[in-house]
């Protein structure tokens, strides 16, 4: 029996009934060169897999959304579909659009997710990738890499694979087995997982590049970023915190009075599993304004509607304690300066008397820190992360990269992180293919 | 406000509607509950020799998540014994005076047993009687209905029998499993029928079950055809009245017809009284939704008519059958293209495609620059809901190359975005039957074609 607090992070949307996801896929225009196909970063034929969910044909619907992303059902639980397919789909403006992630995971749910045995597979090629990380990158060009033919070994050095999707998302949109579930078809599909192995610990490059013919690397970020200031050590690191509430809920320490730093996707989700497992008040605390947060429109809303507090133009400066305990958050009071490189308004210090928010936890979600591996390793970076020309592969020949530990500019993605895999094994399975080539002829 | 009663050769009703012969006009007690709801007349449901009926006796086509958009059935007439029949039309009449109450009947093909039902109709005072010569299953199978309705001497010969003995209207119903509906009617019209009704329904088998590769509706293992109606049969059922209104032994009969064959809406009332019906019969939207669509059928229609000047049904009654022609007299200069309205276009670009897979490839897609693109023409790396949209090229009708097909207007989602626009073809009108008269070389030769084309100015893509 699940606990009351798996009930309270049960996922949001529930799967639509037969007749909803009849319904809902008979309403698509089914659209020529649709937009939402050209809004999705992998560029899932959407208005085909749709039409063959009203036909009826869930087996084809899998593999369409397969053939162009292999974590489809992530993609349908954790895609911010209002800014991608579904914010580009043409009812969106005198009607409501196509609830295209949700149709997704009706067709993905299909077979109970044993999408391995729609997936068409070519036979052995005798060639062998190593891929570190487990991540959506990962995976991603694991999949597809193994799906064409290739022996494929992903290290990882947690003990379950799935990356962030099981660690970092909470299971009000992705639960911890949705993504062990994706972990399991791929490893159907052929790609061997090895827990525990990490690079630099236990593994090392040199060896990979020996041993494989390729190498992927889809790492993700580093830890969270230190903010440096007094009593930081009390503060609950964001992703552990969400890390918990997936994997052990029942056995989180929450506050009554929490406080979470930070204005993204990771904060939101802090708000709104303290509040959702008992916090009676949660405040975000963010140095600029609501105009200026990372997350997007659509969560804020959301955690506004959990009752979720903001405090705007506030940049912490302390934590406040009594002996070892948490009592609040010290602030300075923050006005808006001249745009920065990304566009965003520079928070400044206002110069008034700085303010205390009562709290007895206080959450940071402020950013991961850059990949540490990147330097390392030897690798070129761009901006402090890892550097990959037009084929996603590094300064280092043989040597690629994907996901979040690449991404310099843009916001960080899920499904940009399978298209980053996805791309970059169509690359190396060019790469390894003509060199056998080049050796027949020879 | 419009008055919507009508005189059907006789038969009076406060409005144009009667309940088809069929399921809804079963009993007594459906037909005071349907007169409560507003309903002008009913047709009873065909009485006549004893049977026996079968479950599993309806089958329904769907489509894109629409239920019912045509239903099948292998129902007999009525399975109520005569007697009860007899008793309750006749308790319905004396109810509902100023109602049409219509019988309908099929019997034997033998005189003395039309002779013989005829009586029996007339004594409940029934207002008229409609002779069923349209069922396709089951009592085509005994020699009556359809049997009877697609052979045109049987339908006079037997309409005779009955014209003999009627004293009240005799309205006779067509089959429209028949290449040329015009037969029938004129036989009927040479027998001295009262009026004519048409359609019944049309042969049909409406699906297979792929699991048990049964057919559906699967009646004890097995399953066959039966008669079709509702919304999609609608056009068929229009065409074949106007072929009637058009007919000229019918016009000079001046029968009244009671139409009927998927009508579900007033606009679709409106249109079968603009091609020459005079009463409209409606089943297959009352077994969908129930009585209680008389309220707009009669609203709209008469909205519509106050819209329109129409005073009375009669006025509406074939007011557009003039327009009716045959393609050899259509003007072969007439000219439209369609246009897209740029306000109103969503994108969808179904246009684009339906034009370019199976039309005449003369819609372009134009991007923001006036530059005409291919579709799928994006980045590889391009995403995200505001490229999508921003970058999303617009559909346009290159004129000059339309041929005004109407395909593009007929798949567009969006009302009112797509317009078939007249336009001068800078030809002077010419019909086909004209040329056949005046250049009959034109007309059997292709080389004589081509120099006509080019003499006129005509391009063909």
């Amino acid at each position: 029996m699940p606990g009351s607090e798996t009930k309270r992070l049960a996922e949001q949307l529930p799967p639509l009934s037969p007749q909803e996801a009849l319904v809902e896929s008979n309403r698509c225009l089914y659209c020529y060169d649709a937009p939402c196909t050209h809004a999705c970063p992998t560029h899932i034929d959407i208005p085909r897999f749709i039409k063959k969910i009203s036909t009826d044909n869930l087996t084809g619907s899998a593999r369409t959304i397969l053939e162009a992303n292999l974590l489809g059902a992530t993609c349908a639980r954790v895609c911010p579909v209002q800014e991608l397919c579904e914010g580009a789909c043409v009812l969106g403006h005198e009607h409501k659009p196509i609830m295209i992630g949700r149709l997704q995971r009706y067709a993905m749910d299909h077979m109970d997710n044993d999408h391995a045995a729609v997936i068409t597979k070519a036979p052995a090629s005798g060639k062998s990738v190593a891929v570190v990380g487990s991540g959506p990158a990962g995976l991603s060009c694991a999949g597809e890499l193994a799906r064409r033919g290739h022996s494929v070994t992903v290290f990882e050095k947690r003990p379950l694979a799935g990356g962030l999707s099981t660690y970092g998302i909470i299971a009000l949109r992705e639960p911890i087995e949705a993504s062990l579930q994706e972990v399991r078809m791929l490893e159907r599909l052929g790609v061997r997982i090895e827990a525990g192995k990490e690079l630099g610990a236990n593994l090392a490059l040199a060896d990979l590049r020996t041993k494989f013919e390729a190498v992927f690397l889809g790492p993700g970020l580093g830890a969270t970023q230190v903010m440096g200031i007094p009593g930081e050590e009390l503060i609950v690191d964001g992703l552990e915190y969400i890390e918990q509430s997936k994997l052990n809920p029942a056995g989180m320490t929450i506050g009554r009075n929490v406080v979470v730093i930070g204005a993204g996707n990771t904060a939101i989700d802090c708000a709104t599993v303290a509040k959702r497992l008992g916090a009676e008040q949660v405040t975000m605390v963010y140095r600029r304004t609501e105009k200026e947060m990372s997350a997007y429109p659509h969560e804020y809303d959301f955690v506004k509607k959990e009752g979720v507090a903001f405090r705007f133009l506030a940049q912490p400066v302390r934590v406040v304690v009594d002996g070892q305990r948490v009592t609040g958050l010290a602030c300075a009071h923050m006005t808006l300066g001249a745009p920065d490189s990304s566009g965003r308004r520079v928070a400044q210090f206002a110069g008034s008397p700085e303010f205390v928010i009562p709290a007895d936890q206080v959450v940071k979600a402020v950013g991961q820190q850059k990949p540490s591996l990147a330097q390392a390793l030897g690798l070129e970076v761009n901006r402090g992360f890892i550097k990959v020309n037009v084929d996603f592969e590094t300064n280092l020949p043989g040597v690629f990269a994907g996901g979040d530990c690449i991404r310099a500019k843009n916001s960080a993605s899920t499904v940009m992180a399978v298209q980053d895999g996805k791309l970059a094994a169509a690359a190396i399975h060019n790469r390894l293919m003509n060199r056998s080539l080049v050796k027949k002829n020879g | 406000m419009a008055d919507l009663g009508i005189n059907f050769a006789g038969i009076r009703s406060p409005n144009p509607f009667w309940l088809a012969s069929a399921p809804p006009a079963n009993s007594g007690a459906q037909i005071h509950r349907a007169f409560e709801a507003g309903w002008g007349g009913a047709v009873w449901k065909t009485i006549g020799p004893p049977v026996l009926n079968v479950s599993n006796r309806y089958g329904a086509w769907h489509h894109g998540g629409q239920r019912m958009l045509g239903i099948n059935n292998v129902e007999l007439i009525s399975d109520r014994p005569l007697d009860v029949n007899l008793r309750e039309i006749a308790e319905v009449k004396r109810a509902w005076p100023d109602r049409a109450v219509i019988v309908s009947a099929m019997v034997e093909s033998k005189p003395e047993a039309w002779h013989k039902i005829i009586r029996q109709i007339e004594d409940t005072g029934a207002d008229g009687i409609e002779l069923n010569y349209g069922c396709p299953h089951g009592m085509s199978e005994r020699g009556m209905g359809a049997a009877v309705g697609q052979v045109p001497e049987y339908c006079e010969q037997i309409t005779r029998w009955v014209m003999q003995a009627a004293h009240i209207p005799v309205i006779v119903k067509l089959t429209p499993n028949i290449t040329n509906i015009v037969s029938p009617a004129r036989a009927a019209v040479a027998a001295g029928a009262n009026g004519l009704s048409l359609i019944n329904t049309l042969s049909s088998i409406t699906s297979v079950d792929l699991d048990t590769l049964e057919i559906s509706p699967n009646i004890g293992g097995k399953g066959g055809h039966g008669g079709y109606a509702g919304p999609a049969v609608k056009p068929i059922a229009l065409n074949m009245l106007s072929a009637l209104g058009t007919d000229e032994v019918m016009h000079g009969s001046k029968l009244p017809i009671s139409a009927m064959g998927g009508i579900t809406t007033w606009k679709d009332a409106a249109e079968f009284l603009l091609l020459g019906a005079s009463s409209l019969q409606v089943c297959t939207a009352v077994m969908h939704y129930g009585y209680r669509i008389i309220e707009d059928l009669c609203d709209g229609l008469s909205n519509w008519m106050d819209s329109k000047g129409f005073q009375r049904i009669t006025d509406v009654t074939g007011a557009s059958l003039g327009r009716i022609s045959d393609f050899k007299d259509f003007d072969l200069s007439f000219r439209a293209v369609a246009r897209i309205d740029p306000q109103k276009c969503i994108q969808c670009n179904l246009c684009y495609v339906a034009c370019n897979d199976t039309a005449h490839q003369c819609i372009d897609l134009i991007d923001a620059g006036g530059r005409v693109v291919q579709p799928y023409s994006y980045a590889v790396s391009s995403n995200g809901k505001q490229e999508a949209t921003e970058k999303r090229p617009n559909p346009r009708v290159r004129e000059v190359d339309c041929v005004g097909c109407r395909l593009c207007y007929n798949i567009c989602p969006v009302d009112h975005c797509i317009s078939m626009v007249e336009v001068p073809s800078g030809r002077d009108s010419i019909t086909w039957d004209q040329i056949v008269k005046t250049r009959p070389e034109v007309t059997e030769d292709w080389e004589a074609m081509e120099k006509y084309r080019k003499e006129k100015g005509i391009h063909v893509h």
